[in-house]
């Protein structure tokens, strides 16, 4: 779990105006799930595209199994599979015969090409569609077969950019059982996800972005501890309780958001039910933190775009 | 710092490899996927020209130093060698880069981008040649080659469609939107497929118009060397298309190629 396989110093990226990354610092250890979140904008996806050598740097270093995205891009593409956000499988191709072309870009034997995707169709349960046009296919069954297509060249990373986002809960846990069967494989998997139970379930360790920069980094259930505690509390909104509240936790978090009071504590298990037995509060539920807390005391909760 | 960002998004020679085939290959399979409905436009549309203007023109033309339907015939073959490689790198490239977002997928793989747009342009190349082989097949039942040099027509056609591709390629550079094609079919096309020595003789203009077409227009030069290897009288002027096919392609092959990089890579 040490050895560092993806190595970013001082990165940067500007497009015309925009500084889309902006002096980054990170590193991806073999065989680990990395997750990186952030809103909208936040850089992640500029960052994925800069690991798999599509956007040249602006500045800074990024290297991959210690070879510099600048200098081998090829070498690099040949150990990365990539589903990237914005499906782009090929309508004119079937089911198969877009895994088929795909292994031609990277100079598989047919032979072998044939094996592979017929072994990767059964991987993501798509056996029965083997000769159906993209078209025909649901949003889940298409996200799947991105998944076998980053895998067709039986990637030592793989790059995974949103990929569950807009699909149903069934489809999302099918992703997630494949996303976890590869790590167990050993494959190194960069992540991107707006879900933050999709990253608790999946990562070992977050990065969350935003601005162009990286504000917080470690292991998700770390990071809930450390900026949301174990507990949350929230009740319906009222002055007298928001003064009890302000009073008994002088040193926790209160939120109010739509009619909802969150107080966030550092203490342990147990304070909130003590504060409900005193004082029985509208609405009150008490709730293990999460990263989506720790999400949005980090990101705030302004709109992006 | 600057300086590595230019290294990989600047002007420069394409480094092509042996990748570009694979993305020709991938527009040939999917081309032979509905050979059918690809293969009729080029069959049809010079045997609908043919019957109107052999059947019909042809009776009101004469003095232009051969059969009308002669002249009209070779033409017809450069006409396809333009269009069909024109199109296939407009309208047909900026589907497969702005909505079916081929070129991201492919360029995630070992192939470069360099590569995607080569195999593009050489793919368009390759339809001109199905193209005028097609049509040379239909001006041969119409009796109307006469010259075994025909056989070289389609050497010339796989150029003079690289040509047209990669000067398709650099308006698919620019078009904010698919409707913009219009533009460069109307104003540059189609004026073309009129006025370059195709239904009548270039000689009829007046001397600076005829300069100023040989000069700038392709679809000329196709004609002249098209019309040539038909007919079988190679002129000094001929061998001048083939001067100027040669550079304006290889002008626009490295301009197309830089300009998409500039478009797809930010």
């Amino acid at each position: 779990m040490s050895e560092v396989f993806i190595r970013a110093g001082h990165l940067f990226k500007s497009y015309d105006d925009v500084l889309a990354v902006d002096n980054v610092d990170f590193e991806v250890f073999k065989g680990e799930c990395c997750g990186f979140l952030g809103p909208n904008g936040a850089g992640k996806t500029t960052t994925i595209k800069m690991i798999h050598c599509v956007l040249p740097l602006t500045s800074g270093s990024l290297t991959v199994a210690g070879m510099s995205v600048s200098d081998k891009p090829r070498e690099i593409k040949k150990m990365i599979g990539v589903a990237p956000q914005e499906e782009n499988l090929d309508p004119d191709f079937t089911v198969i015969t877009n895994l088929l072309v795909y292994a031609r870009y990277f100079d598989l034997p047919k032979k072998e090409a044939l094996a592979r995707a017929e072994n990767l169709l059964k991987f993501v349960q798509l056996e029965e569609k083997r000769n159906v046009i993209i078209d025909q296919l649901s949003t889940g069954m298409k996200r799947r077969l991105v998944l076998a297509r980053a895998l067709i060249n039986d990637p030592r990373i793989l790059l995974l950019d949103e990929p569950t986002t807009g699909l149903d809960p069934q489809a999302r846990h099918l992703i997630w059982d494949k996303v976890r069967g590869l790590k167990k494989q050993g494959v190194t998997i960069i992540l991107t996800t707006h879900y933050m139970d999709e990253a608790a379930a999946l990562c070992d360790r977050t990065l969350i972005m935003d601005h162009g920069k990286i504000i917080e980094e470690g292991k998700p259930a770390d990071l809930v501890k450390k900026h949301a505690g174990e507990d949350v509390l929230e009740v319906d909104f009222d002055p007298e309780v928001m003064r009890m509240l302000k009073e008994k936790f002088p040193e926790a978090r209160l939120e109010t958001v739509s009619d909802r009071i969150r107080v966030f504590t550092d203490q342990p298990h147990g304070v909130f039910e003590a504060f409900l037995k005193d004082f029985p509060s509208r609405g009150a539920t008490i709730r293990n933190a999460n990263l989506e807390d720790v999400f949005l005391k980090l990101t705030g909760r302004e709109l992006r775009e | 710092m600057k300086r590595r960002d230019k290294i990989a998004t600047g002007f420069r020679l394409p480094e092509l490899t042996y990748r570009v085939w694979k993305v020709w290959r991938r527009n040939f399979d999917v081309f032979m996927k509905t050979w059918k409905v690809n293969f009729f436009p080029p069959l049809l549309e010079p045997i609908f020209y043919l019957v109107a203007f052999g059947f019909g023109l042809a009776n009101f033309v004469s003095n232009i130093g051969l059969p009308y339907t002669q002249f009209v015939a070779s033409a017809l073959v450069a006409i396809s060698v333009m269009n069909s490689s024109f199109f296939e790198c407009t309208y047909g490239s900026f589907v497969r880069m702005y909505y079916q977002k081929t070129f991201d997928g492919i360029i995630a793989t070992p192939v470069s981008v360099e590569e995607v747009i080569a195999g593009e342009l050489l793919w368009g190349a390759t339809r001109s040649m199905i193209s005028s082989t097609i049509v040379l097949g239909v001006i041969a039942a119409f009796g109307l080659i006469s010259s075994p040099l025909f056989i070289l027509v389609l050497p010339i056609a796989f150029l003079g469609g690289l040509m047209f591709s990669s000067i398709g390629m650099c308006f698919t550079a620019i078009a904010p939107n698919i409707d913009f094609f219009n533009y460069p079919a109307f104003l540059f096309i189609t004026p073309m497929l009129l006025l370059s020595n195709t239904f009548f003789p270039l000689s009829y203009f007046p001397s600076a118009l005829q300069n100023f077409a040989i000069a700038v227009l392709p679809l000329v030069h196709q004609v002249s060397l098209t019309r040539g290897l038909v007919l079988g009288n190679i002129e000094p002027l001929t061998l001048l298309s083939i001067i100027w096919i040669g550079a304006v392609t290889l002008f626009f092959f490295i301009l197309s190629i830089n300009m998409m990089k500039r478009r797809l890579i930010k």
